[in-house]
C-alpha cells in the first residue's frame, strides 16, 4: 500500500498521507491560541491528531455513494410534505422539506419559488437607506406608481395621474417616467400635460377598442426597479439587514452599488452556474440542501451532499439525478437499463454495438458475481499447488 | 494443472448488438413450420412451437438436442423464414431516421464526403473524451443535417419525400413503400458511412431492423402450465408465436399459389401486425393483442419493462435461502448483539460445516441426533456436491458414511451469526448481524435498543433473517456488519444506537439523587452480570451515582450538559455531577456513547450499553413504575390558572378583530390586511398550547410519572400532557387557521363571518374531558390532512431514494483514496475534501478540543502530582 501510495503522490492524486492536513494545523493552532502550551505539547498535539486522523480515513473501497443516497434517502422519508413555510410572522413563501429537495435533485431550470437574500454594504446598513433600496429594487410597473388611468374619449388620449409620494420614494421624476414609457411603448406617445401623463397613438387610426387594450397594457408596463424581483420583504437579523426577495435577478442585483456582491446570494442553481460557473453551483446545490435539511431538524454530514453535487456537476455541467440527467451518461449498458426506460437503452447499445464491461455493480448483481466494492475488490489467487512445490 | 473442478471464469463483458438473419438460422435447432402444439396423445409436434428440440417443460421427456431432462438444460432458439420480411417496430425510429438522412439511389449519407470525414473523426475525438452518450447526441445533430438535403451531393440524385405513418408504415413522394423497399433502401448504406449515422458496421447493418427471419425461443422461456382439469394453458408468447406461424404459413402457400396481390397484401399486413405484438402489446396506434377473455396479452417488452419486469424484478432482486420471518418482541434481556431466535426456526435453518479429521466426531453427534432433536443436523453434503437428506431411516447410513471433506448442514446454534433485517431497508443499518440465541416461543426476539436503526416497534412489525452459508460471508459480517460495527450512524457520525424508555427513565431516577442501600445496590449491579463491586464505595447507604459510576470505565472522563441545561460531569470513572437522561444516554446526541466507543472501543461500548439498560430497567422494576390515569389529574389552583390563559389569549384574539374591522390593523409587507390578522391571530392561538405546557412543566410535581418520562426523555414530551389535561390547542391546517367549510363560516353551528377562535379550529377542550361536536370535527380534518401528507410523501420519498441510488451506487473510494465511478471518472479528488469516513468521526471531524484536553489535562496531572511528591 505504502509503495503504491507514493508513486500516486507524484500526479497528486487524492490524499497525501505524510502529515497533517493544512486544515487540521490552522484548526488546532486557533484553539491552542490563548492557551498556555509549550512547542513540545504542541507537537505532541499534532501527532495525536494526525493519528485520530489516520484512523478516521475513509477505507478503499468504501461504497461511499450508496452511504450518500442513503443518508439523503432516509431522512427524507420523515420529512414533510409542507411546501410553504412561514418562519416568523411575515416572511415570504419559499418552498421547503422534500419537494424543494426533488426540485434540487432533479436539476431543474426553473425552480418554484426562486428568491434571493440580498446583503447590503456595510455603510449602508440603516434603516432608512434599508426602506429605501427596497422599493427600489422591487420591480414596479405604471400602476403602483399611479393614482389615477383615464381615458379621454374626446381627445383620444390616456391620461395617467402619478402619485408623488410614491415618486419620491423610487427616487423617480415624471421626466423620468415619460423617457421609459416612450421607450418601451411602441404605439403610443407620452407627453407631460398640467401635471398628468397623456398618451396618445402615434399613427392616426382612431380605434376605441385598441385605445382600452392600451389602457389594460399601460398599467403592467414595467417603470423601474429590478425585473424578475415581484417582492421585497428587509429583515433584521444577526448578521445585520437583509433583503428577501421573490424571484432572482442576480445579474441586474450585482450590478448596483450599495450591494455586498460577496454574501448575497439567489436559490436558483441554474442561475448562479450561469454567471458564477459550475463550482459556484455545486457549492450552490450543497447550501441549498443542507438549508432545507436544517430546517426540518434533520442531521447529516455535509459530505454526502457534497458528494451528490459532485455528481451532478461532473460533467461540467448541472445534471438532474434522472433519466435524462446523470443517469443517462453512466457507461454501463446494464446498470442504465435497471433504472427506468429499460428497452431503449438496449436498443441504443444494440446500435452502437455497444461493450457492457461488467465493471459496476448491478450488472454484477444480475449475473450473480462478486460486486466490485469494498471486499469485492481486491483480488485473491491462490495456488492450489503448493502442497506439490512444498 | 488440475483446475478443472474450480470455477475460475467470470463474465467479463456483455456485447451488446443487433442479430442477422445468418446468426438466427445459425442459433437455430429447427426451423418451425407448424401452428399446431401437440398431436393427439398430447406429444409436442415435430416443427411446431414446443418441438422437443427447443428444450423440455415436461417431467419425464428428454431434450432432442442435448439429451437432458427438464431444469437440466437452458433450451435452445428455433427460427420461422417469414414468406414476406417485416419491419422490427423497435426499430421505426431509426430506420425512418436512415431513410431520411441516405440517398435513396447511391445509399450514402446526404452530406458532403469531405464533412463525412470530419464528421467521422470528431465522432472518434468525443467518444475518447466524453463518451458513447455525447457521441449519440452528435449522432442526432449529423442525421439533423443530413436530412433536409434535398439533392444528393455524392450522385446528385434528387430525394424523394419520406414520411412516416405510424406505427410502421413508410410512405416515399405519398407512395407507400413495403418493407422489401424498405430493406433494399437499408442494404444500399455502405458499411463506411454507418459509423457517422452512429451504428456499428459489424453488429447492427441497418437492413438487420426489417426481419426476414424470425427467432423462436426456447420453450422454457414460455412453460405451459397443465391446470387440475388435465388442460394444459399456453404461456402468452406461445399464443403470439402460433399466431405468426398461421399467418406466416398462409403467406407461403397463397404466395405460391399466385393470389391476388390484394390477398398477399392484407395477409403481409396481418403478419406485420402479429409480429409487431409479439414484441410490444402496448403500441400507441395498435389495438393489442388479447386472449379470449378480453385481457392483453403479456408480450416481449412487457416482460422485460418496469419495476415487475424481468430487469428490476428477476436480475436486480433476489430471493434467497436459508432465512426466517417472524413477528418481532422485545427482550431487554438479550444482549445488543443478539437475536431471539425461536426453537422451531433454529432446526429448520442449517450452518454448513466441513467434516475434517479434527471435528468429526463433534459433527457426528449432529447426524446422530437427525432432524428432530435440537441440536442435530439436516442434511449432509457429498465432496461431489449430492445433498442427502437426514431421516430416521438414512441417519446410520450417514453415519458410516461421514469423512474429512463432507459438509454437514447442522441446526443453528447459540452465537452462529446471522443477518437480521427490517423493511424498509433505507440505510446500512436496517440490516445487521446479530448473534443467534435460541428460545423458546415463536417469535424474534431483539434487544430493545436496537430499535432504532431498525426503525422497530412491537406493534406487529415482522422481521426477517438470514443465515450466511459459507465462512467468506459469514466473516464478513462479523468484522463488517455486525451491531457493534454500527454504533455510529454513517450519516451524521454519532451514535444510532443508545437506551430507550425505560433504561433511560430507570436510570433517570437512579442518578437523581437516590440513595439506596448497599445490599440493593449490589443486588441491581448483579442483574447487569457484574462480578466485581469494588468500585462501589464500602457504606451502609450509596448514591444512585455511585451505583451508576460503577458500570462508568475507571479512567473516563467526560463534562456534558443534561437534557435540561445542566451540566453533567464525569471524571475518572465517577459520575459527580448531574443527572443522566436522553441527552447522554440516548441515540443522536449521545455524546458520551459516542465518547466511550471512542476511547474503549465498540465491544466495550456495547457491552456498557447493555449494563446501564439493564440497571436502568431493574431499578424500575424494583421501584415499581407505572403510569395511570389519576397521573393526568390537575389541581384546580392549575386548572384555574389554565383558563386564565385562554382568557388572555381570547382578550388579545378579540383586540386584534377589533382592530381589524376598525382598519386599524396595518399589513405587513406583501400581504393583506386580511392575512395579517390571520397570522397574528394564529400566533397568540398557538402560543396556548406551549404556555399551558410550560407552566404544566412547572406546576405539575417532579414525582409525577408523566413528568419523569417527559423531563428523562424516555417517552412523550410535556405538550402531551397539556393536551391530555390542559387545551388541544389550535388546530392548523397548511399552515393556517381553518378557513374551509361553508360561505363565510365552517361549521353550519357558527355565525357568518366570525373571525373568533372558536369557530376556526381552536380546541379548548382536552382529551379527558373530551372534545366538544365541533371541535371534533376539527380535529378529524387535521387528522385526515396528516394522513393524506403521509401518504403522498412515501412514494415521493421512495422515488427520490431510487433515483439517488441508482445514480451513485458504483461510487467508491478507489485505493488512491479518490471517489470513482464504474467507468473509472473521478467524481471527487478527496472523499468529502478530507478523506474522512463519518461514520469514524465524531459528528464528521476530528474533535481537537478533546484532543488537546486530553493533552493538556495530563500534562497538568502530571504536574500535580509532581508538586505533590516534592
Amino acid at each position: 500500500m505504502a509503495k503504491i501510495r507514493k508513486v500516486e503522490n507524484k500526479i497528486k492524486l487524492g490524499l497525501e498521507l505524510d502529515e497533517l492536513p493544512e486544515q487540521l494545523k490552522q484548526k488546532i493552532d486557533e484553539a491552542l491560541k490563548d492557551k498556555k502550551v509549550t512547542e513540545k505539547q504542541r507537537q505532541k498535539i499534532y501527532e495525536k491528531a494526525f493519528e485520530e486522523y489516520k484512523k478516521a480515513l475513509v477505507e478503499p473501497g468504501e461504497s461511499v455513494g450508496i452511504i450518500g443516497a442513503e443518508s439523503i434517502g432516509e431522512p427524507a422519508t420523515q420529512m414533510t410534505l409542507n411546501t410553504k413555510h412561514f418562519s416568523g410572522v411575515a416572511e415570504l413563501n419559499v418552498t421547503t422539506g422534500l419537494p424543494r429537495i426533488i426540485e434540487i435533485v432533479d436539476g431543474r431550470k426553473t425552480i418554484s419559488t426562486p428568491s434571493m437574500e440580498i446583503y447590503l454594504k456595510k455603510e449602508y446598513e440603516n434603516e432608512e437607506d434599508v426602506k429605501k433600496y427596497t422599493l427600489q429594487i422591487k420591480e414596479t410597473n405604471l400602476s403602483e406608481i399611479s393614482k389615477e388611468f383615464n381615458v379621454n374619449l374626446e381627445e383620444f388620449s390616456i391620461e395617467v395621474t402619478l402619485d408623488e409620494k410614491k415618486l419620491k420614494d423610487l427616487e423617480l421624476t415624471k421626466e423620468k417616467v415619460i423617457k421609459v414609457l416612450n421607450k418601451t411603448l411602441k404605439k403610443l406617445k407620452a407627453e407631460e400635460k398640467e401635471g398628468i401623463i397623456k398618451l396618445t397613438f402615434k399613427s392616426k387610426e382612431e380605434n376605441f377598442n385598441e385605445l382600452y387594450k392600451a389602457k389594460d397594457k399601460l398599467k403592467n408596463v414595467y417603470v423601474s426597479g429590478i425585473k424578475n424581483i415581484k417582492q421585497v420583504l428587509p429583515v433584521k437579523k444577526e448578521e445585520g439587514y437583509v433583503l428577501i426577495t421573490a424571484g432572482t435577478n442576480l445579474k441586474e442585483i450585482m450590478k448596483l452599488p450599495y450591494v455586498d456582491t460577496y454574501r448575497t446570494v439567489s436559490n436558483d442553481i441554474f442561475e448562479i452556474y450561469e454567471y458564477f460557473g459550475i463550482e459556484a453551483a455545486r457549492q450552490a446545490i450543497i447550501n441549498e440542501v443542507y438549508k432545507v435539511m436544517e430546517n426540518q431538524g434533520l442531521n447529516i454530514d455535509i459530505r454526502h451532499l457534497m458528494l451528490v453535487a459532485d455528481t451532478m456537476c461532473n460533467s461540467a455541467t448541472v445534471k438532474g439525478i434522472t433519466r435524462y440527467g446523470v443517469v443517462k451518461e453512466k457507461s454501463s449498458v446494464l446498470a442504465r437499463a435497471s433504472f427506468e426506460t429499460a428497452l431503449n437503452h438496449v436498443i441504443n447499445a444494440a446500435l452502437m454495438g455497444e461493450k457492457d464491461p461488467m465493471n459496476s455493480i448491478v450488472e454484477n448483481v444480475m449475473v450473480n458475481q462478486i460486486i466490485p466494492a469494498g471486499t469485492g475488490i481486491p483480488k485473491l489467487v491462490m495456488d492450489l499447488d503448493i502442497k506439490k512445490k512444498k | 494443472m488440475d483446475n478443472k473442478k474450480y470455477i475460475y471464469k467470470k463474465i467479463g463483458a456483455v456485447q451488446f448488438g443487433l442479430l442477422s438473419p445468418q446468426m438466427i438460422k445459425k442459433m437455430a435447432v429447427v426451423k418451425i413450420v407448424t401452428p399446431e402444439l401437440y398431436d393427439k396423445e398430447g406429444y409436442p409436434v415435430d416443427g411446431g412451437l414446443m418441438d422437443l428440440r427447443l428444450g423440455v417443460i415436461d417431467p419425464g421427456l428428454r431434450s432432442k438436442t442435448t439429451g437432458a431432462r427438464m431444469t437440466e438444460d437452458l433450451g435452445h432458439f428455433g427460427y420461422i423464414p417469414l414468406a414476406r420480411p417485416v419491419i422490427h417496430i423497435k426499430f421505426v425510429p431509426i430506420i425512418y431516421d436512415l431513410l431520411r438522412s441516405t440517398c435513396s439511389t447511391c445509399g450514402k449519407v446526404l452530406i458532403s464526403q469531405d464533412k463525412i470525414d470530419a464528421h467521422k473523426k470528431e465522432l472518434k475525438r468525443i467518444k475518447n473524451i466524453r463518451g458513447l452518450d455525447a457521441v449519440r447526441t452528435k449522432v442526432k445533430t449529423i442525421i439533423a443535417e443530413a436530412k433536409n438535403t434535398k439533392k444528393c451531393p455524392h450522385c446528385k440524385a434528387k430525394q424523394p419525400t419520406t414520411k412516416l405513418e405510424k406505427p410502421y408504415t413508410f410512405f416515399e413522394n405519398d407512395r407507400r413503400m413495403t418493407p422489401v423497399e424498405v430493406r433494399v433502401r437499408l442494404e444500399k448504406i455502405p458499411d463506411e458511412d454507418l459509423e457517422v449515422l452512429g451504428l456499428n458496421k459489424e453488429l447492427a447493418r441497418p437492413e438487420w431492423m426489417v426481419l426476414t427471419v424470425l427467432p423462436i425461443p426456447p420453450v422454457t422461456i414460455r412453460p405451459s402450465i397443465t391446470l387440475e382439469s388435465g388442460e394444459r394453458s399456453e404461456d402468452d408468447l406461445t399464443h403470439k408465436l402460433g399466431d405468426i406461424v398461421r399467418i406466416n404459413q398462409r403467406l407461403f402457400e397463397n404466395v405460391n399459389a399466385g393470389a391476388p396481390e390484394i390477398i398477399i397484401e392484407d395477409l403481409w399486413d396481418l403478419l406485420q401486425y402479429h409480429v409487431t405484438t409479439y414484441f410490444d402489446n402496448e403500441v400507441a396506434q395498435l389495438p393489442p393483442a388479447r386472449h379470449r377473455s378480453g385481457q392483453p396479452l403479456k408480450t416481449l417488452t412487457e416482460r422485460i419493462k418496469g419495476k415487475e419486469g424481468r430487469i428490476r424484478h428477476n436480475l436486480a432482486g433476489k430471493r434467497t435461502n436459508f432465512s426466517a420471518r417472524s413477528v418481532i418482541s422485545p427482550d431487554p434481556m438479550i444482549n445488543i448483539n443478539e437475536v431471539g431466535v425461536p426453537l422451531m426456526v433454529a432446526k429448520k435453518l442449517t450452518v454448513p460445516e466441513r467434516v475434517t479429521e479434527w471435528n468429526i466426531e463433534y459433527l457426528k453427534k449432529f447426524v446422530e441426533r437427525g432432524p428432530d432433536k435440537y441440536p442435530g443436523a439436516n442434511y449432509i453434503v457429498r465432496p461431489d456436491g449430492k445433498r442427502k437428506r437426514l431421516t430416521e431411516e438414512t441417519i446410520e447410513l450417514a453415519l458410516e458414511e461421514l469423512q474429512p471433506g463432507y459438509i454437514v448442514e447442522r441446526h443453528l446454534m447459540d452465537g452462529d451469526i446471522s443477518l437480521f433485517n427490517r423493511q424498509p431497508s433505507l440505510h446500512r443499518n436496517s440490516m445487521m448481524a446479530h448473534r443467534i440465541k435460541v428460545l423458546p416461543g415463536r417469535t424474534l426476539r431483539l434487544n430493545p435498543s436496537v430499535c432504532h436503526p431498525y426503525n422497530a416497534d412491537f406493534d406487529g412489525d415482522a422481521m426477517n433473517l438470514h443465515i450466511p452459508q459459507n465462512e467468506e460471508a459469514m466473516a464478513e459480517a462479523q468484522i463488517l456488519m455486525e451491531v457493534r460495527t454500527q454504533l455510529n450512524s454513517p450519516r451524521y457520525g454519532l451514535s444510532i444506537i443508545g437506551l430507550i424508555q425505560d433504561g433511560i427513565s430507570g436510570l433517570y431516577l437512579l442518578t437523581k439523587n437516590e440513595n439506596i442501600k448497599y445490599e440493593e445496590a449490589v443486588e441491581l449491579l448483579a442483574y447487569t452480570g457484574l462480578k466485581n463491586y469494588d468500585k462501589l464505595p464500602k457504606k451502609e447507604t450509596v448514591t444512585g451515582r455511585d451505583v451508576f459510576s460503577v458500570l462508568l470505565p475507571d479512567d473516563f472522563d467526560f463534562v456534558s450538559k443534561s437534557k435540561d441545561k445542566k451540566p453533567v460531569v464525569i471524571k475518572e470513572g465517577k459520575l459527580i455531577e448531574g443527572v443522566m437522561d436522553k441527552a447522554n444516554l440516548g441515540e443522536g446526541a449521545g455524546l458520551m456513547l459516542r465518547s466511550i466507543n471512542k476511547k474503549y472501543g465498540s465491544e466495550k461500548a456495547m457491552e456498557i450499553i447493555a449494563k446501564m439498560s439493564v440497571l436502568g430497567i431493574h431499578y424500575l422494576l424494583k421501584k415499581g413504575f407505572t403510569i395511570k390515569l389519576s397521573e393526568t389529574d390537575i389541581t384546580k389552583e392549575i386548572e384555574e390558572k389554565i383558563q386564565k390563559i385562554l382568557q388572555e389569549a381570547d382578550v388579545k384574539v378579540k383586540e386584534l378583530i377589533e382592530q381589524y374591522q376598525k382598519g386599524e390593523l396595518e399589513a405587513y409587507p406583501g400581504k393583506t390586511i386580511k392575512e395579517t390578522l390571520e397570522l397574528n391571530i394564529l400566533e397568540v392561538l398557538n402560543n396556548v398550547r406551549n404556555k399551558v405546557g410550560e407552566f404544566l412543566y412547572e406546576a405539575i410535581p417532579e414525582d409525577n410519572h408523566f413528568e419523569i418520562m417527559a423531563r428523562s426523555g424516555a417517552r412523550g414530551n410535556i405538550l402531551n400532557l397539556a393536551q391530555i389535561s390542559g387545551v388541544l390547542g389550535q388546530q392548523a391546517l397548511r399552515g393556517e387557521r381553518i378557513n374551509r367549510g361553508y360561505k363565510g363560516r365552517t361549521l353550519s353551528c357558527f355565525t357568518k363571518n366570525d373571525l373568533g377562535p372558536d369557530a376556526h379550529g381552536f380546541i379548548r377542550s382536552n382529551f379527558k374531558k373530551g372534545l366538544k361536536p365541533h371541535e371534533f370535527f376539527f380535529q378529524s380534518m387535521v387528522g385526515r390532512d396528516s394522513l393524506m401528507d403521509t401518504g403522498l410523501r412515501t412514494p415521493k420519498s421512495g422515488y427520490l431514494y431510487r433515483r439517488l441510488a441508482n445514480a451513485m451506487q458504483d461510487l467508491k473510494v478507489d485505493y488512491d483514496n479518490t471517489v470513482r465511478d464504474s467507468a473509472g471518472k473521478i467524481i471527487q479528488f478527496t472523499y468529502g475534501e478530507d478523506g474522512i469516513d463519518v461514520s469514524k468521526s465524531e459528528g464528521g471531524s476530528i474533535n481537537i478540543h478533546r484532543i488537546i484536553t486530553e493533552t493538556i489535562g495530563i500534562k497538568e496531572k502530571k504536574e500535580k502530582a509532581k508538586k505533590a511528591d516534592a
